[in-house]
């Protein structure tokens, strides 16, 4: 048999403040990187939001010849579009991206004007550089033509704030069904463990957007969702095995369950963890433009969302216990006797429940 | 005994798969030697899933119905023909007022003889129908308001309305396919329309935009036999009316026998203005039927006839019955196309005249019959997707996907040997049946889609792993191979039922409480689950049942 971590026997919980504070370095990195962008003047935003959540429209253009920024954006300007991001596919070389803000026009009918004149004022600085080929024609099939407009996004500010708030609220939603069915499955420590470490998967992953830069978008929510969903099936393997162990087990101390519950699934979560992270790994160099930002999510999310299983949700539950009286965490040879008189609140709530 | 729970199992197994390679990749005719070359399977693959706008191309625009905006025009009307009814009748009413803010809509009417009130209110609601208002009476004025409950109700009636019409003149034009549906909330009167193929929707959102307003007005001025009264200029006929324009007047260019107006009226000079009442007597509301006609059979002298529905017969009947001699003005688009007077009672029978080429007059008779959008739209959200670049997320992604996948199989063979096996059976069902649950509940494929396909994946290596390293843990304590995978699937099974609901259960919020692209996620999430429970657990058990059952005192297991 080829077998990896098979036997080790790694002390995870005493490394929790040294792990607790790489987490909150991250996080405070990610903080200043935010508040730091946001009250720059002139600045970039905390978080490069892409159109669908800030408004405004996006052109993708396929060019034969493809012109300079200075030129394109010299195009844009003479149609009074200013502020406009230009910026270059990574995997097709002559495809450009072209962002532009929110119109507002003079009477304030900022989202009519908004989807109405987008694609159309674009095109009309476009056509500066020669015929479109419009419809189903191609740029192969006419050799008079200049470029083609193959995809377009643009959003109004309502429909853009509506889409930033139905994601936010459907994303907390669903952690409190998660909070929620762990608290019914297990207890309410191990529930608010493994929110608590979701939440600062998603967090440590928009600290990495917020840093670099990386636009979010409708399908990063999605890639958001994913990682929420392989954090909490991390966690919960664990806690299982926690309280698995608790039930043959009662002599222990619930540090040392713990730790031991981490390194009997080692295996598992090395083995789940790399596929998963090459996997995506496929995704961020070969998945194109498109998936590009969403693939950059889960490649942050993967990590993240391993290392907080050990790092963050473990060490909350039992920190939180050890709050309530219920277990020592220090305390390895702790009586039984008084154990079973302190009978703690997760040990109460469990019982092997035959499936 | 345990021999037939096996083959009821493998039965089961087989069954399934049988059904889902079908709905995936076999014809939705009957079968032909065709559908088992390459090309016909591809074929029939592209036809049994539906991919999204994101994913083969096409417009996706999202609109509102200006709510507001309807229900501001209601009450002026409304406001309007109560004062013109009013002062028809002799009712001593002097002043007619409305409300139109968001959620509050009234109609006031001031009466001079306070005594007259429940006179007036009795006769003008004859006329005008406020019965779903509340009436509040004053010293010397009568209040109709438009209750909140009422309001939301008409709204309903308004954007229900508009989807009609809006259907109605996509599918006159001939785009394939197209999905159009109500979106968000039912308040915020939205309608969402996707249509794949089209990547250049202006010219959907011209005609989507475009008004048909038919209305017949009454001409004020001169009866006949004297002509009808008309006015050089727009002042002049504003002058008439001393110098500004009440309510319940509109001034109207007279383009008689010009073509349908393309450009805006500045463009072209009008003949004459003419004063009309306000409201119409009738609108395009109530057209029944329009046909184009032609007299000489000329091809650009078309006219356009057309027939209204018994309502809008019998307020055009009892109006062109007391209004014999009065000069009647065709209204198309706030252009007055033909004024003829009232000869006698006419009831349902009325005509465009205007010089129409056939295809115009037959555009024309399209977009009226289709009716008048009730309030103006206005758009949210409009994206476009090339089919290009919609086949290269395509290929890119799933490239990168099925290079994933090849991974994952080569290290479970690897690393699991034998038993690696039974994962790659494992996940390669849970994709097909994925897939075919897809087909069955008739879902389309999205990016996001996609996404959730993977995590789904994921979830089922995931399990497989739990099971094969829960396996040799017992193994490793010494109990025999029988006993390890059974205990090993029992112990593994509790972790991946808690796994897996509580993301079934953030899925189904997010599938609830999520917008379009989000749903798509959620969907093939749940179905890959509910799968997973399946295929990983049920359908690898009985890989390994098999083994064992042929070799029960096997004491090494390839794992």
């Amino acid at each position: 048999m080829t077998e990896i971590f098979t036997n080790i026997n790694v002390d995870w919980m005493g490394k929790r403040k040294i792990l607790v504070l790489i987490s909150i370095a991250v996080l405070l990195a990610g903080l200043f990187s935010a508040i730091g962008r946001q009250f720059t003047p002139d600045g970039t935003d905390a978080f490069n939001l892409g159109v669908d959540f800030k408004g405004g429209t996006v052109v993708t253009a396929k060019f034969r010849q493809i012109p300079g920024d200075v030129e394109l954006r010299a195009a844009l300007q003479t149609k009074g579009l200013v502020d406009t991001v230009i910026q270059n596919s990574t995997d097709k070389k002559d495809e450009v991206l072209i962002k532009i803000p929110i119109l507002t026009s003079a009477d304030g009918e900022a989202q009519q004007s908004q989807v109405e004149a987008g694609r159309t004022k674009v095109k009309e600085a476009l056509d500066t550089f020669g015929k479109e080929a419009e419809g189903a024609t191609t740029l192969t099939q006419d050799e008079s033509t200049a470029y083609k407009i193959v995809g377009t996004d643009s959003v109004g500010p309502v429909a853009g704030a509506q889409l930033r708030n139905q994601a936010v609220a459907a994303t907390l939603l669903g952690l409190i069904g998660i909070l929620l069915f762990i608290a019914f499955r297990y207890d309410w420590t191990y529930a608010a463990g493994a929110v608590i470490a979701v939440l600062h998967d998603v967090l440590v992953t928009l600290a990495f957007f917020s840093i670099f830069q990386w636009e979010i978008n409708l399908t990063v929510i999605a890639s958001l969702l994913t990682l929420v969903g392989f954090s909490v099936n991390d966690s919960i393997v664990i806690f299982d095995r926690i309280r698995e162990n608790l039930g043959f087990n009662r002599t222990s101390s619930i540090y040392q369950l713990t730790n031991d519950a981490i390194n009997q699934t080692m295996s598992r979560t090395v083995i789940t963890g790399g596929l998963v992270f090459l996997s995506v790994l496929a995704l961020v160099l070969f998945g194109g433009e498109v998936l590009r930002a969403s693939s950059l999510a889960l490649f942050v999310g993967v990590i993240t969302g391993t290392y907080s299983t050990v790092a963050i949700a473990s060490p909350i539950a039992i920190w939180w216990q050890s709050k309530i009286g219920a277990v020592k965490i220090k305390d390895v040879q702790v009586q039984i006797k008084k154990e079973d008189r302190l009978a703690s609140a997760s040990r109460k709530s469990i019982k092997r429940r035959t499936v | 005994m345990k021999n037939t729970s096996l083959w009821i199992r493998t039965g089961i197994i087989l069954a399934v798969t049988l059904i889902a390679v079908y709905l995936v990749f076999g014809p939705r005719k009957s079968v032909t030697s065709e559908d088992f070359t390459y090309e016909g399977i591809k074929s029939n693959l592209s036809k049994n899933i539906s991919l999204g706008l994101d994913l083969k191309g096409g417009s996706h625009l999202m609109m509102r119905v200006k709510v507001d905006d309807y229900l501001k025009t209601l009450t002026n009307n409304d406001k309007d023909a109560a004062f013109n009814f009013a002062k028809e009748s002799q009712l001593p009413v002097t002043e007619s007022t409305s409300v139109t803010e968001k959620n509050n809509y009234s109609v006031t009417l001031k009466v001079s003889d306070a005594s007259k009130i429940q006179e007036v209110i009795d006769g003008v609601k004859k006329k005008v129908d406020f019965a779903a208002w509340t009436e509040s009476k004053g010293a010397d004025s009568v209040t109709w308001t438009l209750p909140l409950q009422a309001q939301r109700v008409m709204g309903e009636q308004a954007v229900e309305q508009a989807l009609k019409i809006i259907e109605g003149r996509i599918n006159s034009f001939g785009v394939k396919e197209p999905t159009l549906q109500r979106s968000g909330s039912k308040e915020s009167g939205q309608i969402l329309l996707q249509m794949p193929g089209v990547d250049d929707p202006e010219r959907v959102k011209k005609l989507i935009g475009s008004d048909a307003k038919l209305e017949l007005m009454k001409v004020v001025g001169a009866t006949n036999p004297s002509p009808m009264t008309t006015y050089p200029t727009k002042e002049a006929a504003e002058q008439s009316l001393g110098g500004k324009v009440p309510s319940n007047r509109r001034v109207l260019p007279f383009l008689e026998r010009v073509e349908v107006s393309t450009t805006p009226i500045g463009d072209k000079k009008p003949t004459a203005w003419v004063v009309v009442e306000s409201p119409a007597i009738v609108d395009g509301n109530e057209l029944r039927d329009a046909v184009p006609t032609s007299r000489t059979g000329n091809e650009s002298d078309y006219q356009i006839s057309f027939s209204l529905k018994p309502a809008g017969a019998v307020k055009f009947g009892d109006w062109t019955g007391k209004n014999i001699g009065a000069f009647m003005a065709v209204v198309l688009n706030d252009e007055v196309k033909s004024a003829p007077f009232i000869k006698s009672r006419i009831d349902d029978q009325g005509q465009i005249d205007g010089r129409f080429t056939k295809a115009s007059a037959e555009d024309l008779v399209l977009t009226l019959k289709s009716g008048a959008l009730p309030a103006k739209i206005e758009y949210l959200e409009e994206r476009t997707v090339g089919p290009s670049l919609g086949a290269d997320s395509i290929t890119a992604g799933v490239r990168a996907s099925l290079g994933g996948l090849a991974f994952v199989i080569v290290f479970m063979l690897i690393y699991y040997r034998g038993s690696g096996v039974n994962a790659v059976v494992a996940l390669l069902l849970n994709m097909l049946l994925t897939l075919a649950a897809l087909v069955v509940f008739d879902s389309t494929l999205t990016l996001p889609g996609i996404a959730g396909l993977i995590l789904g994946i994921g979830m089922a290596v995931d399990s497989n792993v739990l099971i094969f390293e829960r396996i040799r843990e017992e193994l490793r304590a010494g109990k025999t191979v029988t006993q390890s995978v059974a205990l090993g699937f029992d112990r593994a099974f509790i972790t991946i039922i808690d796994t897996h609901i509580t993301t079934i259960i953030s899925s189904i919020i997010l599938y609830m409480y999520g917008s379009g692209p989000i749903r798509g996620f959620a969907v093939t999430l749940i179905l890959g689950l509910l799968i997973n429970l399946f295929s990983a657990v049920f359908v690898s058990r009985t890989i390994f049942m098999w083994l064992l059952n042929r070799k029960p005192n096997v004491e090494k297991l390839s794992i």
